[in-house]
């Protein structure tokens, strides 16, 4: 029996071979969403936990890498949704490349508040299609939306980054 | 918005938040995916939901318990 197969008749060895084959690629592709490695480590996990749940639900033809990346999208905006104004996005992480200099610390703060109090669903795309440059396509199938759908989130994101960076009195 | 406009907004934003570029994962996440697997799921007694149901009815059939209830509490 295949390992998808195994794995949809809830085999527990399967779900593990499956869990170490793609941890890393889902912990990678949720870190860049939520910006912190500890959340991200949760948040894989909690992608997993609902995998397992939903193990009966997978069509063996269908796609796993797709399916998977999907369920853990809806779990990094479930953790924005949940943490919004609580958490901000982090300041100063490590692993995140050192900011360009020429943008100086105040209007890099305003920047961070304006995308950190953004709806969840748009400052995904805004941080998927903007900052990590990922393409339309790719964030439509993660999201489960079309790419015409992407776009007029990313337009309306735009524009209200815009304003909020406006009120800030920075000019974008 | 032009597409100049958008790449202005881009460039601003990528220099004040770059992309994350250490997406490593640093440890093997199975041991805390075993701990989750093994906590048992929340369930709600019946009784819970009979009590629910049972406080429902009687709110909806009388009312005028709830200003009573809400001064005594």
């Amino acid at each position: 029996m295949e390992l998808l197969e195994r794995f949809a008749a809830g085999d527990l060895d399967a779900f593990e071979s499956l869990f170490r084959q793609y941890q890393g690629d889902v912990y990678r592709w949720i870190v860049r969403i939520v910006r912190d490695p500890a959340t991200a480590e949760d948040l894989t996990v909690e992608t997993f936990w609902r995998i397992h749940k939903a193990h009966a639900r997978f069509s063996v033809e269908g796609n796993f890498g797709a399916w998977l990346r999907r369920i853990a999208t809806n779990a990094a905006l479930d953790h924005l949704r949940r943490s919004r104004r609580e958490v901000p996005l982090p300041d100063d992480i490590s692993a995140a490349r050192q900011p360009d200099k020429v943008v100086n610390a105040e209007t890099r703060r305003s920047i961070h508040q304006a995308i950190s109090t953004l709806p969840p669903r748009l400052r995904v795309v805004i941080l998927l299609a903007f900052i990590e440059e990922e393409p339309y396509a790719q964030i439509a199938d993660s999201l489960g939306i079309s790419e015409n759908a992407v776009k007029v989130r990313v337009f309306r994101g735009v524009r209200l980054l815009r304003k909020k960076l406006q009120q800030a009195g920075v000019h974008a | 918005m032009k597409a100049n406009e958008e790449k202005e907004l881009k460039k601003l934003l990528k220099d004040s938040l770059p992309p994350f570029e250490d997406t490593t994962l640093r440890r093997d996440l199975w041991p805390a995916m075993l701990h989750r697997l093994e906590v048992p799921p929340v369930r709600v007694p019946w009784w819970d939901w009979a009590l629910l149901a049972a406080a429902t009815a009687i709110f909806f059939f009388f009312p005028g318990m709830i200003p009573a209830l809400l001064y005594h509490l």
